[in-house]
């Protein structure tokens, strides 16, 4: 019963955000600025989680696969498949739902429990459009592009590590990536991005928004924002691999 | 003009708002009293419509606040200003984005145009020259100020203050009063204060509503208030001074 009643509230909040914006050179100010704290800012964290996934995944592949019936370029083309349709996109939102969500949510949080949420209201401001919508669209935008640059740098992560352990060449790795390439799992890789991003995004603005209390609240409120998309995105992880692969 | 009639308004099954009926008096200086936890911040959200009222009616010079639609609520909250009890100021932006914000949304006025009403509204709360400043780096005093010049950057009709005092020592808490009683008389705006300090009540109220367990137990003129015979209402005086 208690899903439901906040399943209903989350469809609710969402339907809420889309009001026409007041302003839209604010709304599109505000997408910008947020499109650079979570693109920009996360960029760092995904580059070194991406190629320490990619050398990590050659080095098992090859300690797995290695015979003399196996070529080396078979290892290329299963690293890259995987980051392409799994690692990239489920590991790297995972660690975003971490920090993207929990800044969200302790954001938004703040926001409640100081009154701000009170403030925009009062002057006849959809709140949950002026601070959700901005976000959303952000992290819709942003995380899919950061999951292109993991697949991009997960393979150089494979081809450095490949190289350093002598375990195979960078001409090897891009002959089984290049022939195993299918445009169809990038695609699939970036339909998994904007379903994630839409997760960690929308879930954190609502755990926020309906933050009550003080400063444990919003505490609670970035945990339950991580700990729910985490398992959102695992779900669906699950659902759109069964219908889409 | 403000008017309550029988509202009501209960959490999880306790009825906080007994069936208050009142008034807010236009171009006064309006006080709610009450012990805390006696349900006056609950009426002041019934009022600005932060919270739905569970029966009752609520009207704005005649306009029924409670029936109107999204758009027309929204219109009249424009007429609204309101200063909240920690000045809710937005912590990323500068005082000067804080004041300009609702003109930003809500008019046309050119970048130099909303300079020169930001200047306006803290020359008014004399604040002038902190238009870089974030709220961060001001008083708890100086944020008040800035919340009642966020608040005065439209032109409002109706000023709402929740415990403008709390926090506050008594030296700034008497320039609040000031302000906020300088405003009401410059400005000609409907000001109603949420409060339990009664030097406030004295020195600026015109009419007094005191709240007693839900239920408004006592109004009238600031002058009649020691002489009211309200025992609950004496208690509150006395405890307010000896306390």
């Amino acid at each position: 019963m208690h899903f439901f009643q906040h399943f209903g509230r989350y469809i609710l909040f969402l339907k809420g955000m889309f009001s026409r914006p007041e302003k839209f050179k604010v709304y599109m100010d505000r997408t910008l600025l947020e499109m650079n704290n979570i693109g920009i800012g996360s960029l760092g964290i995904v580059a070194i989680i991406a190629i320490f996934q990619g050398a990590v995944t050659t080095l098992q592949i090859a300690y797995q696969l290695i015979s003399p019936l196996v070529e080396n370029p078979v290892i290329g083309s299963i690293v890259s498949d995987s980051s392409m349709l799994e690692l990239a996109p489920t590991i790297t939102c995972l660690v975003l739902a971490g920090k993207v969500g929990s800044h969200i949510a302790s954001e938004i949080g703040t926001m409640r429990v100081t009154e701000q949420i009170d403030a925009l209201e009062i002057m006849g401001i959809n709140s949950a459009g002026f601070i959700a919508l901005p976000k959303i669209v952000a992290g819709v935008v942003m995380i899919p592009m950061l999951i292109v640059i993991s697949i991009f740098l997960s393979n150089v992560g494979g081809v450095i590590a490949g190289e350093a352990s002598g375990i195979l060449t960078p001409d090897e790795y891009l002959q089984g990536a290049r022939g195993s390439f299918l445009a169809y799992n990038l695609f699939f890789s970036l339909i998994k991005a904007f379903t994630y991003a839409f997760i960690i995004t929308s879930v954190a603005c609502f755990q926020g928004y309906y933050t009550s209390g003080g400063a444990l609240e919003v505490g609670t409120s970035s945990t339950r924002a991580v700990v729910y998309s985490a398992v959102l995105i695992l779900f669906a992880d699950y659902v759109l691999t069964q219908l889409l692969l | 003009m403000i008017d309550l009639k029988d509202i009501r308004k209960a959490f999880d099954g306790r009825e906080v708002l007994k069936g208050i009926t009142t008034s807010m008096e236009p171009g006064k200086t309006n006080l709610i009293i009450g012990a805390s936890g006696s349900g006056k911040s609950v009426m002041m959200k019934c009022m600005v419509g932060l919270l739905r009222p569970d029966s009752g009616s609520i009207h704005y010079d005649g306009r029924d606040f409670l029936g109107l639609q999204h758009k027309e609520l929204r219109e009249i909250r424009r007429e609204i200003g309101m200063l909240f009890q920690g000045s809710a100021l937005f912590d990323s932006s500068t005082v000067q984005e804080n004041i300009e914000f609702p003109l930003k949304m809500f008019t046309k006025m050119t970048p130099a145009e909303r300079l020169d009403r930001v200047n306006f509204c803290l020359e008014q709360v004399h604040m002038e020259g902190i238009n870089s400043k974030f709220p961060a780096e001001i008083s708890g005093g100086m944020k008040k100020r800035v919340g009642i010049a966020r608040a005065i950057a439209m032109d409002i009709k109706y000023l709402f203050c929740d415990e403008p005092n709390s926090g506050l020592d008594p030296v700034t808490s008497r320039v609040i009063d000031e302000l906020l009683m300088e405003i009401t008389q410059e400005f000609q705006v409907t000001t109603i204060i949420n409060t339990h300090d009664m030097k406030t009540v004295f020195d600026i109220g015109d009419k007094i509503v005191f709240i007693y367990e839900g239920q408004k137990w006592w109004e009238g003129k600031k002058e009649e208030v020691r002489q009211s015979g309200n025992p609950e209402l004496q208690a509150f005086i006395n405890a307010s001074y000896f306390g």
